[in-house]
């Protein structure tokens, strides 16, 4: 017994020296990650056998039979690209058709800043990437500037700016009482912030709460971030999607373009054209002159260099064929004013139903918000409630 | 500008007046000018990044209207006819894909399962024990930049102030991404200019003395600039020094299949590495063996000595993922996973992989029996032959590499480095023309 016990012991001994760390490993420190609060609510929902199962998490469009859906206009897109494509690098800067038809689309198709190539624009990892993007060159060319980010706001932005290592203050924007907007502490937040301030934006149809800011409201933080001198970036997700049309939901990008901000932007095709799974958006960030915008550019570039070298095709080839393409671009509006109008139903229906269910409890902040998400003003415990026993799931601050 | 207290003395009572309403006028158009200031540009100071060493060379290129002009630039190959290759089983699978009209949905944040089992088995061989005992953490990446700058992030995370050892010379990118991620690194010798070979005793010598604990990149085959890799016994040597230290080896394998062509002798270092049960970090590319430059496609992988660890880590890489691009582009993973998932379909790319490759030897051959004939000194130019993959060091310096692009409009990175992708046997001989005439005719 205690032979053998010798014998591979040193047999142990012996294969372990070979392979000095193979017994322990290099990385004993690393803990396992939390779940993302957004992409682990899909993962668990994916897990969960029962056949009532509902995901009503992450933000991607479904039809009325609950199914993914393609718009018609990309699937025609992907048919006249098929074997056109020769699979070369994209510039670092990506593809530049799709960048102008891209900045037409925020900035208007006759927008002067487009006529004085003024912005300085680049394709990007869908919105994500875009903000990454600007994280990193806000850190590096203002190293002591912090970012404002509304409370609440999509979880990822947190992380985003966190590890581009920008300090981030928080400022007021959601009024549970009346789930609408805290619009007085916003304006306070905006006066008080130093001089110069960097704020995170949305542009459209907020996430997670769906609450805009009206026109006149829009007006009013425009003004105040003159006086101020404050930097707005706005993340434009949902171009389309919150009202069914493009045009009107770039009206707060519009309303600060008219009153001279250089702003920055990040867009997103993953929500408007379908186009999760691609990853195609766009940085822009508006500069003094067409010089500035081609430095500019020049240094989001580098930045993209050593994350990623240049940003992938294919996503973009579709959207530059659909909006290059009059017939398909008109394609895409119809399709987008569809989307739209079911998510407007739904709201409709929802609240109707609630309300004739008997609850006693106001409703109203269904339809009175925007966008693809409800802020329904449920707990932590009864969202876990709601997915405990009825399968159904969402994210844990009630976000729907 | 005097005070305004002098002022006052000089203007006497009614001067004061005007100068109160003077001075007002000013602070209020000074308010205009505040408001005003707002439009300059919080970027003022913004210079233009320098043109990208290697990207910028094709161009340049373009920009050149000389007939005979040639890019032996960027990595991307080309046909004989010096057009870009798009791969037959890779069109195939796109019209698959078009046929069956997928979803766009995203990725998980780790990417396409199927592709990031298929990376693995390719990687390590399909039958290896460590991918059955599931220590393998492999998340799909945006190409070998995006894998390799996930694997900087983790460094810099897991192990703060630990160094990467990169090679001398190594791929142009390689430093950024460490630069960016903020990983210190430093190199060791690798390139001999006296030899145009591999300075092995200087490799071992500079690894032996980094500091224990460090991460020492290596190229798995075909090594990017100088196409100069380690023979299998010089492997051995450098995987004991490195255990010996308890460094970790982090692999960069941009060109498995398009080396030697073949996938199993081009991981055969990898592979080498994980059977001594050490723990190692590899960055994969599908650009150039599936030719999807374009659309992004690779994978980091890390083998740990635990499934645990495996799962930790992969963890903590999704996590690094989700604030940089929260889920990686579908396309490229769709593409490799049909290919690799359907044996016609992957017999098919091997055969490609032996084309691609087929073509560049022989091409090196060309170029080589092109400059004997025409070099009568005696100058041993067989390094060209020696070199694997697409690259070739030619051992041109940089004033010798201007001659080549600025009298022969023959377009290369400064450091002597030319891909043989695109270089075709019809351009050989005006090639070795080129070549003579620099390394002779210029210091």
């Amino acid at each position: 017994m205690a032979l053998r016990a010798a014998i591979s012991a040193r047999v142990l001994s012996s294969s372990s020296a070979r392979g000095a760390r193979s017994m322990s490993s290099w990385w004993q420190g690393v803990q396992p990650a939390p779940k993302d609060p957004i992409l682990g609510v899909t993962e668990a929902f994916l897990a969960d056998p029962s056949p009532s199962k509902v995901n009503v998490g992450v933000g991607a469009y479904r039809d009325d039979n609950g199914k993914p859906v393609v718009l018609e206009c990309v699937r025609e897109a992907e048919r006249r690209i098929a074997g056109t494509s020769n699979m070369e690098y994209l510039p670092m800067g990506g593809s530049i058709k799709m960048v102008d038809e891209t900045l037409k689309l925020a900035y208007g198709e006759n927008s002067e800043l487009l006529k004085d190539k003024r912005i300085a624009a680049v394709q990007a990892l869908s919105g994500t990437g875009a903000c990454r993007l600007f994280a990193d060159f806000q850190r590096r060319f203002c190293p002591d500037s912090q970012v404002y980010i509304p409370v609440p706001t999509w979880s990822n932005h947190h992380n985003i700016w966190r590890d581009a290592h920008v300090p981030q203050r928080t400022y007021h924007y959601y009024h549970p009482e009346s789930k609408g907007l805290d619009f007085a502490s916003l304006m306070d937040d905006i006066k008080n912030a130093p001089n110069g301030s960097f704020f995170l934006l949305h542009a459209c149809a907020h996430n997670p709460t769906g609450v805009d800011p009206s026109e006149e409201q829009w007006r009013e933080i425009s003004y105040q971030f003159k006086v101020k001198g404050h930097f707005a970036f706005f993340d434009m997700a949902y171009q389309g999607f919150a009202s069914g049309d493009p045009e009107r939901d770039a009206k707060s990008i519009r309303i600060f373009l008219e009153d001279g901000h250089q702003i920055g932007c990040s867009q997103s095709y993953a929500k408007n054209m379908g186009l999760y799974g691609q990853r195609v958006g766009c940085l822009s960030v508006v500069c003094e002159d067409e010089k500035q915008a081609v430095a500019v550019k020049s240094q989001l570039q580098q930045l993209a260099r050593p994350m990623y070298s240049n940003p992938p095709l294919h996503g973009a080839l579709i959207v530059s064929h659909i909006l290059g393409d009059p017939n398909l671009k008109k394609l895409w509006l119809k399709e987008v004013k569809v989307m739209a109008e079911r998510i407007i139903g739904m709201r409709m229906a929802l609240r109707e139903n609630l309300e004739k269910l008997g609850s006693p409890l106001s409703w109203k902040h269904i339809t009175n918000q925007i966008g693809m998400f409800c802020y329904s003003g449920m707990t932590p415990e009864q969202v876990d409630r709601l997915t405990n026993e009825y399968h159904i799931y969402l994210t844990r601050n009630g976000r729907i | 500008m005097l005070p305004p207290s002098s002022y006052f003395y000089m203007m006497g009572n009614f001067g004061l007046q005007i100068l109160v309403i003077v001075i007002s006028f000013l602070q209020s158009l000074g308010r205009i000018t505040m408001a005003v200031a707002v439009d300059v540009s919080q970027f003022e100071s913004i210079t233009m990044a320098p043109p990208d060493p290697i990207l910028g060379v094709s161009e340049a290129f373009r920009a050149d209207t000389h007939e005979m002009k040639l890019n032996l630039g960027v990595g991307a190959y080309r046909t004989e006819e010096l057009q870009p290759y798009v791969l037959g089983v890779v069109k195939k699978a796109e019209n698959l894909m078009l046929e069956r009209g997928e979803f766009k949905e995203y990725l998980p944040i780790e990417g396409l399962a199927a592709f990031n089992k298929a990376t693995a088995e390719l990687l390590l061989g399909a039958d290896n024990p460590i991918i059955k005992q599931q220590r393998i953490a492999t998340v799909q990446g945006l190409s070998g930049t995006g894998s390799l700058r996930l694997a900087a992030a983790l460094i810099e995370r897991y192990f703060p102030g630990a160094k990467v050892l990169i090679s001398s010379p190594t791929w142009g990118n390689h430093k950024n991404i460490f630069n960016d991620a903020r990983v210190p690194w430093s190199e060791y010798r690798y390139y001999d200019p006296k030899t145009v070979g591999l300075d092995f005793d200087g490799m071992i010598s500079d690894i032996k003395a980094a500091p224990e604990g460090s991460f020492i990149l290596l190229h798995g085959c075909a090594h990017n600039p100088t196409g100069i890799d380690p023979t299998p016994e010089q492997w051995e040597a450098i995987a004991d020094v490195i255990q010996e230290k308890n460094h970790i080896p982090f692999f960069d394998v941009a060109y498995q299949g398009f080396a030697s062509g073949s996938l199993d002798a081009d991981a055969s270092s990898v592979r080498l590495f994980a059977a001594r049960g050490m723990e190692l970090l590899v960055a994969q590319s599908y650009s150039k063996n599936l030719g999807l430059y374009a659309e992004r496609i690779g994978a980091i992988n890390v083998v740990c000595s635990s499934a645990d660890a495996a799962a930790r880590v992969k963890s903590q890489l999704k996590r690094i993922a989700r604030p940089m691009y929260s889920n990686p582009p579908v396309h490229g993973a769709r593409i490799v996973a049909n290919v690799v998932g359907d044996p016609a379909l992957f017999s098919e790319w091997k055969e490609e992989m032996e084309l691609m490759a087929g073509r560049i030897k022989s091409v090196r051959q060309k170029l080589y029996d092109s400059i004997c004939a025409k070099d009568k000194s005696g100058k041993d130019w067989s390094y060209i032959l020696k070199q694997i993959g697409m690259f070739s060091f030619t051992g041109l310096n940089r004033a010798q590499s201007d001659n080549m692009t600025d009298k022969w409009h023959v377009y290369m990175t400064k450091d002597g480095r030319i891909s043989l992708a695109g270089l075709s046997a019809a351009k050989c001989e005006y090639l070795a023309d080129a070549i003579i005439d620099s390394f002779y005719n210029v210091s």
